[in-house]
């Protein structure tokens, strides 16, 4: 495979998750984002890409993929962000490179 | 576990901070215990690459012989680039990795250099215990005794916060303030592997030999810029952004670093590599401005970057040597038998960490630039594109030159002066 540019998804694919599924670590009040948030910076700034509005302009968030930066967490203005903890012992992302 | 039944110390976070502190204590026969959230020692820390070797020498004189780590620095490199063209000064000492002598430089993976060095903190007699996340601390009487962690209670004289620039932890005991998006950077990476034979022909390395490269004007003017560190078998490229100014830049970081992999300039570096991880992790940007006031309170004191020990000063960036440097000193104000919360704001000078840190604290005052990140990249790149140009036309004089390329990125002299001196004071 030569260089290209990869798209975040497939990027992730890369990495090894174990996923939390009974506790997500970060949480959102979709209502806030939708109705006190015009700026979103979180559909910019995450580097999974993982922040984004769907047709209806809705926030749609899936924390399968974080790579646990806390970007997110700290420009998230609007507190629709309502829970960020670090994943559970053991769960999230582990680096094989770092 | 019963409150007698205590250890001297509890360290959150077996990072670099962590560990070195963990090490020199348990050489010290004290009885420490490391708590990691990921399931082994790095799995959750991402470095851009490259690690001062002195520090790991303050740990013990000889500990980087055998250390996890990458290439031998001795190339080191500034690219100013904008869309197509660049300029690259390329420092070359061969005196960075002499016969004989400690590099000054190695570049570094985490996960791998991490796990090392924790297993080197194992059998000085440190306990790790990894897959376990703190919960919160203990306190009584206003004083920390301890850690919930996973439901349980861990109780020590001292705990130490190694965990990391979020530091959930040295926030709730009041220490650490918030982060703000305007003075940190969240930095991406692929590792992309190659084989450390074509990493050699095309960086002009001897074996084990390595280079640092760091790219100004890739962020489309946000404030950031790129990273290369080659390792032994793989290239760490990445770029970093300020989150406050990526936010209304209207692309995603992701999509601005996957630009820079098809630079002109970078793409020949990494051309038939096949990325194998994608990282991310925040970074302090603030240097000396960015420590907190207070590093400890009773029963608690906090290390690494969760205390802000990080410096950009735009050629060279430090954090795991002042981690473990940080480390160190916190292990040493223990052992002192005093106060240790005191002791270690005093061996944190001794040790030079903080005379350190201030010494440089003006770039930061140069780095705030706007300029910096794409403008002046452009004004770099202009000129040379007007001094290598050669054709019909008859050539206009340098100074003319510079002239027309500081008007084309609407610039005044003025500015250009007033960054110039600003620049010259800060540096």
């Amino acid at each position: 495979m030569s260089i290209q540019p990869i798209e975040a998804a497939e990027l992730l694919s890369l990495n090894r998750f174990n996923v939390d599924e009974e506790e997500p670590h970060i949480v959102l009040d979709k209502e806030i984002c939708r109705t006190k948030c015009k700026e979103k910076p979180c559909l910019m700034v995450c580097p999974a890409v993982l922040y984004k509005l769907d047709k209806t302009g809705e926030m749609t968030f899936d924390c399968a993929g974080c790579l646990e930066c806390g970007t997110c967490r700290v420009v998230c203005k609007a507190k629709g962000i309502t829970k960020w903890e670090y994943p559970r012992g053991t769960f999230g992302v582990s680096y094989r490179h770092g | 576990m019963s409150e007698e039944d205590k250890f001297d110390v509890i360290i959150i976070g077996a990072g670099p901070a962590g560990i070195a502190c963990a090490y020199t204590l348990a050489k010290d026969g004290r009885n420490v215990l490391v708590i990691e959230r990921g399931t082994t020692a790095g799995s959750k820390n991402v470095t851009g690459g490259r690690f001062y070797t002195y520090a790991l020498d303050l740990v013990e004189p000889g500990l980087w012989k055998d250390a996890a780590l990458e290439r031998k620095v001795t190339h080191e490199q500034i690219m100013m680039m904008d869309k197509k063209t660049s300029i690259t000064i390329d420092y070359s000492n061969p005196s960075f990795n002499r016969e004989g002598e400690m590099p000054q430089s190695f570049t570094i993976l985490r996960a791998v250099f991490d796990e090392w060095f924790a297993a080197k903190a194992e059998e000085a007699g440190a306990v790790i215990a990894c897959g376990i996340k703190v919960d919160g601390l203990i306190e009584k009487d206003g004083r920390i005794i301890g850690v919930r962690a996973g439901g349980d209670e861990m109780y020590s004289d001292l705990v130490v916060a190694a965990d990391g620039v979020n530091s959930m932890i040295a926030r709730e005991a009041g220490l650490v303030t918030e982060l703000s998006g305007e003075t940190i950077g969240v930095g991406v990476k692929e590792v992309i592997e190659l084989p450390s034979k074509t990493i050699e022909e095309r960086f002009h390395l001897k074996p084990g030999e390595g280079a640092s490269l760091l790219m100004l004007g890739c962020t489309e003017g946000i404030h950031g810029g790129g990273f290369l560190y080659t390792n032994n078998e793989s290239i760490s490229l990445g770029c970093v952004f300020t989150p406050s100014e990526a936010a209304h830049n209207g692309r995603q970081i992701h999509d601005i670093f996957q630009d820079l992999k098809m630079h002109p300039s970078v793409y020949p570096l990494i051309e038939g590599g096949k990325t194998v991880e994608y990282g991310a992790h925040l970074v302090r940007e603030e240097g000396y401005r960015g420590i907190p006031k207070k590093l400890y309170r009773d029963g608690l004191i906090v290390i690494g970057e969760a205390a802000g020990f990080v410096l950009n000063i735009g050629y060279t960036i430090r954090g795991i040597d002042l981690a473990i440097v940080s480390g160190v000193a916190a292990a040493r104000a223990v052992i002192s038998g005093k106060n240790p919360g005191p002791e270690y704001l005093d061996e944190l000078k001794r040790i030079k960490l903080l005379p350190t840190m201030k010494a440089v604290d003006g770039y930061f005052d140069l780095l705030e630039i706007p300029r910096m990140y794409a403008a002046y990249p452009k004004v770099a790149t202009g000129v040379f594109n007007k001094m290598y140009t050669v054709g019909t036309d008859v050539p206009v004089s340098i100074k003319k030159g510079i002239w027309s390329v500081v008007k084309e990125n609407k610039l005044s002299l003025w500015q250009l002066a007033k960054d110039g001196i600003r620049g010259f004071r800060s540096i």
